[in-house]
Parts: structure tokens; C-alpha cells; sequence
């Protein structure tokens, strides 16, 4: 049986690691290359990767600093952040990265998510949504980390996306991002229901009940969290002996 | 002793070399990433890794003269070789992802792309699975039988030949995850990504 993955999500800014609340107030919660370690260590299903500010910057991937990272890191990780031409899909892949996610460019460039596909396969493209309620109801997808309204729905991108190759959906919603009220699931549920790759749901973990409603109601084929990992005792192995209990098939 | 071996990690272009080549460190051997004639004949191992799509490393693998060299290194003289991942998949003898494509051919088989039974098999098959090994081998020596490995992969190396398959996982039905024929393994998974058991079955391999 494929097994549920439990995913942190280190996002760093400038190589500091940090956390934020709806994409904003980031918190410096420790070095990532120390968090690497621990992860590593404690043998977690995936990492996701994110440099938050390489987009506004106008930067490119900071290849010299991910290839350091992904040297200490014997496990599956996707790498995002700035990711805006083939030769950075090629890079970070030869670096380590197994998969690469794209968030801004996946918008503004949809023929990327295509090539990168037909060149190193749909398995490692990644697209990132970023997605906050507009109104009742209604969601809209956020560039740039968040800071620009696109007039497209997630559920949209999340199709287009499928069909210009993309291998897997990390969804994160925005209002929820940080809150760890619980993912939105409401959120989770439309794209995961239109698309017919994997969805990782993200934002808003809070507790190991938020998991199994992400994966039950959701239909979520893995769960991505960062505060709950960082700011309570919660941990991954811990999510997975709870998940095993409700009887779902997790790695332990 | 598997520190005075000297692994050859092939490079055409399109893959995660370097975790391979991490791996490979972190097991104690020498590892060399190289798509050379010279370096690939010095090796007391070869790995073919892999990303990417079946028609673009089969074209960058003959761009680079690199078929020649294997079938040389490999089929003439037995140098234990392993492919992973599409590296497994470029063993076959066809390969069906976008148009079809002629393979190396060190197994008999077709590359196919899983079908999925119903929305709950979402393709790409990526995450931890459960390896069944089916026939006794070296390369899961000490490794429990069901473990669990990493995969990433939309497309699977549909064996003609029963007796070339290791191991086989449960997705959309079943398909082969491991493969040995004489000299030549494969794995569908990344066991430099599989923690504990792809190290193990590295070592493995590097005692062959």
C-alpha cells in the first residue's frame, strides 16, 4: 500500500529558517541546515523546501546553498522558490532535489510546467498554489508569495496545471497559513476532487485530527505542516502512530 | 572492502546525480559522476540513476556515445550494474512514454504508464510503498521482506521474463519494482533516498 506522507515544510528567507502567519510576521525559528539534521535523523517521509523571498528578490535558486543543504538530506525533498527556467529545473534536480515546485512562474509561465515535463518527466513538477477565500465561497490563487491577486481560481490552475504535466498539486491556503486552526478543507476537497494527480494540502495544521480531515475529507494523499512541528511538541512520528491508530497506512 | 571500490555514476544530463553520488559516499566507496569511456572501464561498479523522460535520456545516453560503453562494460564484461528509477526502466527494450523509444535492452520488457484502477490511484505513483521480494538475491540481503521504499514515477518496466523480477510493489494492480538479470539490477524505487533500507540495499549492491 502507498503510504500517507507527512511533509514538513522549511521556508527560509535569506537562509534563515522562518515561519510566518498568512504569509506575513515571519518568526526566525533556527538555522535550516540544523533542522535538516534533525529531520534527517528522525527519518521523515519528505521534505519541502521553500526560499520565500528568491521571487521578489528577482533572484534564481541559490544553488550553492541548496546543493550544501540536500548533501545532508538522505530523503525525498522538493525544492521551490524562484524557479523560473528549465536550467533551474536541471540544477536543483542535479543538486539533489527530486522534485522541483513552481509558484509564481507556473502562472506566468505555463509553458515551463510543460517543458520541464517532456525534458525531466511529470513526476518532478511541482506546482505550488497559493489560494485565500476572496468571499463566500470563492477562492483566488496569490503570486509572489503571496502578495499578487490572479484572476484564476485554484481549482483552474490546479486543472491547467495537470494538463500541461504537472506531477503533484502542494496546495497551501493562505488564511490558514500559520493559524494551525486546521487545514481549509473546503479548499483541499474542490481541487482534489478535480485533479487526478497527488494534493498536498498545507496551511493551517494544528493538531494530528487536522491530518486525517485533510486526508479523509480532503482527499489529500499528503499532508505538509511547519508550525505544528515548530511550535508545539507534535511531532511526525507522532502524526504517523496517530494516523496508524485511526488505521490508516502510514511508513513507521 | 568497500572502501577500494570505485563507482561510476553515469551522467547523461537529466537526473539527481548527486544524491546518488552522496549515497555512494556515505557507503564508504568512491564514487565518480562521468559519462567517459575511461572512467566507466575503471569502475568496479556502475549505476545508471535517473530523472526524466525515457526519450530524452535514451537520445542524450547515444548523443554521448555512453550505449556503446555499457553494452561494453556491462553485457561483455559483467560489471555489476545498477539502474534506478528510469535508470531501470532504460534496461528495457521499448520504452512507450511519449513515442516509442528502443531501450538498452539488458531486459526484455516494456516501459508502460500505470492506469489507474480509480481516482483513489492518482498517477504519479510518489511516496513510500511496500517492496514485496519475490525470489531470493543479493541485493535485499538483511532487508525484512515488505519493507518500505521511495518512489516517484508515473511509468513502470513491464517484464517479459518472470525470472528477471526481485520484487514487486502494490499500485494500480502490481507492478515490478526490482529487477536482476546475471550482472544487471534495477530498482523502480530511489534507495538513495529510502533511508535505512536503501543503504542498506546500496551496500548490497556494492558487495557484488
Amino acid at each position: 500500500m502507498l503510504k500517507i506522507r507527512i511533509m514538513p515544510t522549511l521556508l527560509f528567507k535569506d537562509l534563515g529558517l522562518v515561519k510566518g502567519k498568512g504569509f506575513d510576521s515571519w518568526r526566525r525559528v533556527g538555522s535550516v541546515m540544523q533542522s535538516i539534521k534533525v529531520y534527517n535523523m528522525r527519518e521523515v517521509d519528505e521534505l519541502i523546501f521553500l526560499d520565500i523571498s528568491a521571487t521578489d528578490e528577482g533572484r534564481r535558486p541559490d544553488f550553492v546553498a541548496i546543493d550544501e543543504l540536500a548533501d545532508e538530506c538522505f530523503m525525498p525533498l522538493t525544492v521551490g522558490g524562484g524557479v523560473r527556467a528549465l536550467e533551474d529545473f536541471e540544477q536543483l534536480l542535479k543538486v539533489g532535489a527530486d522534485k522541483v515546485a513552481i509558484n509564481t512562474a507556473a502562472v506566468e509561465q505555463m509553458d515551463l510546467i510543460a517543458e520541464a515535463a517532456r525534458t525531466f518527466g511529470s513526476q518532478c513538477v511541482v506546482v505550488s498554489i497559493d489560494a485565500r477565500r476572496v468571499s463566500q465561497g470563492k477562492f483566488r490563487v496569490f503570486t509572489h508569495s503571496g502578495k499578487i491577486l490572479v484572476d484564476i481560481g485554484p481549482v483552474e490552475l490546479a486543472r491547467r496545471s495537470e494538463q500541461s504535466g504537472a506531477g503533484e498539486i502542494l496546495l497551501t491556503s493562505i488564511d490558514r497559513d500559520g493559524t494551525m486552526e486546521g487545514y481549509d478543507i473546503d479548499l483541499i476537497r474542490e481541487v482534489a476532487g478535480s485533479v487526478s494527480v497527488p494534493v498536498i494540502a498545507s496551511g493551517g495544521a494544528g493538531t494530528y485530527e487536522d491530518f486525517v480531515k485533510a486526508i479523509e475529507v480532503g482527499k489529500a494523499s499528503a499532508v505538509a505542516a511547519a508550525s505544528i512541528f515548530h511550535f508545539t511538541h507534535q511531532t511526525p512520528l507522532g502524526a504517523k502512530q496517530f494516523l496508524a491508530s485511526r488505521g490508516y497506512e502510514v511508513r513507521l | 572492502m568497500l572502501s577500494m571500490k570505485t563507482v561510476a555514476i553515469v551522467d547523461y544530463g537529466v537526473s539527481n546525480i548527486d544524491s546518488v553520488r552522496r549515497a555512494i559516499e556515505e557507503c564508504g566507496a568512491h564514487p565518480i559522476v562521468t559519462s567517459s569511456f575511461r572512467d566507466l572501464e575503471k569502475a568496479s561498479h556502475i549505476i545508471l540513476p535517473g530523472v526524466g523522460s525515457f526519450p530524452v535520456a535514451m537520445r542524450n545516453l547515444r548523443e554521448r556515445r555512453i550505449v556503446e560503453s555499457l553494452k561494453e562494460q556491462v553485457v561483455a564484461k559483467k560489471i555489476p550494474f545498477l539502474g534506478i528509477c528510469l535508470g531501470m526502466q532504460l534496461l528495457a527494450a521499448t520504452g512507450e512514454e511519449g513515442e516509442t523509444t528502443e531501450g538498452l535492452s539488458f531486459i526484455s520488457g516494456t516501459v508502460r504508464k500505470f492506469q489507474p484502477l480509480s481516482q483513489d490511484y492518482r498517477i504519479p505513483h510518489i511516496g513510500w510503498n511496500s517492496v514485496i521480494v519475490v525470489r531470493d538475491n543479493p541485493l535485499f540481503r538483511n532487508i525484512d521482506p515488505a519493507s518500505n521504499f521511495y518512489f516517484v514515477h508515473s511509468y513502470h518496466l513491464d517484464c517479459s521474463n518472470s525470472e528477471d523480477v526481485v520484487a514487486r510493489t502494490p499500485y494500480c494492480g502490481e507492478f515490478v519494482s526490482s529487477v536482476m538479470r546475471d550482472n544487471v539490477f534495477g530498482t523502480q524505487f530511489h534507495p538513495e533516498k529510502s533511508q535505512k533500507n536503501g543503504f542498506q540495499l546500496l551496500r548490497n549492491f556494492l558487495s557484488i
